[in-house]
This record gives structure tokens, sequence and C-alpha cells, in this order.
């Protein structure tokens, strides 16, 4: 069962839409007994950092999370704040994150500007695979995909890194260590582009 | 680097697509499902529904209509129409839209900008801005459909609604809507020099080619159109359309 853990900020009605439109039936839920019975786990959101930790604490899922990926070893993809969520912590704000993958975030700063770029990042923009995974498999050789956002991840550890997409700078648009996946971008809103790594993270992980 | 949004704004009334001419004379174009199914085909890059009868009389907005819309849209998805209070923005956004414009109660109830700022997050935020000039020539805002002038300098307020905490400004000039004879680029370029967050220019685009001038002469950040996406030839036969990604690539480079 596919699970995307609802806890109270988050688009989970696109991301639910576009899973029904490939044929993956799932649930929306904040129920520990639905997470501890998922397969799959998406975790959504939007709107600020530390909002979205204390309503996920608030929610009382984060054990059931731990366990899940943790120790059970769940795959799991986080989208937009979802993504950031799995971090550490985030220059946003001051609670930290869930702590699953060695990254931090930080907001976006260009110094100089010149080509006047504004914050957050709102729109299409391309993405660059730094290495092979399964999320891109069969994907369209331009890739692109829709983002908003104000902060964006920053690994610690390069081997975390997915996709990199360009704004200013070089940036991390997804990371992937074992069975924990995050994207910047929201699949749900990207088209082909998104419908397949959506496919691919239901089928392949 | 991030792509130029290019994005079709779609009328509705009585749950049905219409375009208008200097918001007047609704015309019947189809059915908005439909709508969104061929711009998904189309790979649009957004697309922003607007219910031209819902603050003129009144009207809560569709939330069936909504619903409906935001399953089938697989790109992303702001609304505008009715929007009173921040209960309506939360069940909006849920159904699985991203955006909301505000226009008619921004007049009326101000403060709503910032209290769904921090509701939904500012990027969600958009404040719809209609503009028109009178006889002597002064633009000003007008409201309710463009039915009411507030007598509002267009950069004035504009600058206040940034301050409230909008995230984007849709642009929208009274005098171009469905007209077909180019953007005023003289107003964009007044209110994109006024304020700092995205400005999306609307109104008056005929050609594909015009949809890079307010990008390059007026510093927009976003284009949209209604009549070129929906109408063909000069007899404005319906037909949904929508440039080519290799179009739009080439247009804005």
């Amino acid at each position: 069962m596919i699970v995307t853990v609802d806890y109270g900020t988050g688009n989970f009605g696109s991301i639910k839409n576009m899973l029904r439109k490939l044929g993956h039936a799932s649930v929306i839920s904040s129920e520990t007994t639905d997470i501890m019975a998922a397969t799959r786990l998406i975790l959504p959101g939007i709107g600020a950092f530390d909002t979205g930790m204390k309503q996920l604490k608030a929610t009382g899922v984060i054990d059931a999370l731990n366990a899940k990926v943790l120790q059970e070893k769940v795959p799991v993809l986080g989208i937009c704040l979802g993504m950031q969520l799995m971090t550490c912590g985030s220059a946003e704000g001051q609670v930290p994150g869930l702590g699953w993958i060695d990254a931090t975030c930080q907001r976006f700063h260009f110094d100089p500007n010149p080509e006047k770029l504004k914050v957050p990042h709102m729109g299409w923009n391309y993405v660059y695979p730094q290495r092979k995974h399964f999320l891109m498999q069969e994907m369209h050789p331009e890739p692109r995909f829709y983002f908003v956002h104000a902060y964006h991840v920053k690994c610690n550890r390069k081997n975390d890194i997915l996709l990199q997409t360009h704004y200013g700078y070089d940036f991390t648009a997804s990371f992937q260590k074992e069975n924990m996946m995050g994207v910047q971008f929201h699949p749900e809103k990207s088209h082909k582009f998104g419908m397949r790594l959506l496919d691919n993270f239901v089928k392949q992980s | 680097m991030v792509f130029t949004r290019v994005i079709p704004v779609l009328l509705l009334r009585n749950a049905g697509l219409v375009k208008t001419r200097k918001f007047r004379d609704a015309k019947y174009i189809g059915d908005p499902i439909n709508a969104v199914r061929i711009f998904n085909e189309k790979e649009t890059d957004e697309l922003v529904f607007l219910d031209i009868t819902a603050s003129p009389q009144g009207k809560n907005p569709p939330m069936d209509l909504l619903h409906d819309i935001a399953t089938e849209c697989f790109m992303p998805l702001c609304y505008g129409g009715g929007i009173r209070n921040l209960e309506q923005i939360r069940n909006i956004i849920r159904v699985g839209v991203e955006k909301v414009a505000l226009n008619t109660i921004t007049h009326e109830k101000p403060e709503l900008i910032g209290e769904a700022a921090e509701a939904v997050g500012s990027s969600s935020v958009v404040v719809s801005i209609d503009v028109k000039k009178n006889v002597f020539g002064k633009a000003s805002v007008w409201t309710r459909g463009g039915t009411l002038n507030t007598k509002k300098d267009p950069a004035t307020w504009a600058q206040e609604v940034e301050k409230r905490g909008a995230g984007e400004i849709l642009l929208n000039n009274i005098d171009k809507d469905g007209m077909m004879t180019g953007y005023n680029l003289e107003l964009i370029r007044t209110i994109t020099h006024a304020v700092e967050i995205p400005v999306i220019a609307c109104g008056g685009a005929a050609t594909t080619e015009d949809l890079a001038r307010p990008i390059k002469e007026a510093s927009a950040s976003a284009v949209a159109a209604g009549s070129l996406f929906v109408f063909k030839g000069k007899h404005r036969a319906v037909l949904i359309s929508y440039p080519e990604p290799e179009t739009l690539k080439a247009l804005f480079n």
C-alpha cells in the first residue's frame, strides 16, 4: 500500500490523482496503523520548515516513520518541504529535521545577482542526473520539473546527490540514500516527467 | 535556467468556459475539463482559472468543479473568483489547486492577503490587479470583475499588496482583454519597476511572438493570455492551442 503522510500541509490531492492516473491505488493518512502497513511512503509538504516539523510531531507519526524508514527500510519519497524535513535542519527555522540524510537547508542567495533572479525559485527547470538511478529510468532526455521553493537542500555527502538544477548556481534537486529519496520539485505537477518519476518510485524501488 | 512561464487564463461562467472582450461579451467556448486535458497533452506550464461571475454575483468558488479540474490537471493550477476568507482558501488548496488569486476581497479586507500568505505560503497567494484607463487616459485599478473603479493608482496598489505578503501579481489590462492587439508594455513596466515580486502580464496577446515582449521589454516574470490559446483566425473559431516546447525555448532565449 502506498501511503501519503497527511500532517496538514501539502498538496495531497494532486499526488493521489497522479498515482491514480498511473493505476496505483494510494491512501492519504495520518494514522500510525496505515503508516506501519505501508509498502511505499510519500512525505509531501509546502510552507515553512518549523511549521512542517511541528505539525509532523503533533500528528504523532514520527516514531512510526523512523521505524519504517530506518529499520524496515521501506522506500520513502519526500516532495518539496517533505524532502527538506528529511535533512538535519534548515536555516529557515530552529527545529531539527528528521535527520535521515546528512544535509541542511539554506535560502537561495545570489551575490552579485546580475540576472536579477527572484526568490522563490518558481517555475519549470531542467534537472541534471549526477549518477544512474531507477527514479530517472526511461526518462525523457531533457527532463524538466516544476519548482516552487525559497530554500534548498545542501548535502554534506556528495554521493547522496541524485539530481542537480541550476538557478544562479547548482543546487540539489534530488537526493537518494538507500531507501530514502527526496525531490525538491513537484512531480505531481510536472506532466509526463513527474508521472515517469512517480511510476519509477512505485514500481522500481 | 528556469523557463519563462507561459500561462493560459481560462474564464469560468456557470461551469462553462467563456472568453471576454474588455471583460464583456462573454462567448461560450467549451468544457473546462476537456480544456485541461488538452493543455495536459500540450505540456502547458501552468493554468489559471478565473470564475468571472463569482464576485459580481456574490457566489462562492465552485468547489465541485475545482475538485474535478484539479483531479485532471497535471500542471500547476491557480484559481480566482469569489474567494472571501481563509477557509475557502484552505479548501481550494486542499483539493489540489496550488495557488489562489485574490482580487475583490483585497479591496474590502486587504489583511486577508497576509493571513493567506501565513496559512498557505506566500508563493500560493496571487493578487490579481485589473487596470483600466478612464476617458482622460488615467489608469486606475478596477475590481468586482471590472465593474467597480477603486480609483487606486496601479503602481501604489501593487506595492501595497507586495508589502502585505502577495507572492505574485497577475496584472490584467481590461482595455486590452480579448482585443488581440498586443500587451500594454507601458503599464507592465510601471508595475514591474514598482515591485520585487514576480508579475504575470496578461491582456492583449495576439501571436506567439507577442509573448516575448513583456518579458524582454518590460521585465515581467511570466506571461498569460486567453484568446491566443482558445481562438484561431480572425473569426475567432474555438481551437485550444499552446506553443510547442521548442518554440517557447527559442522565443525566450
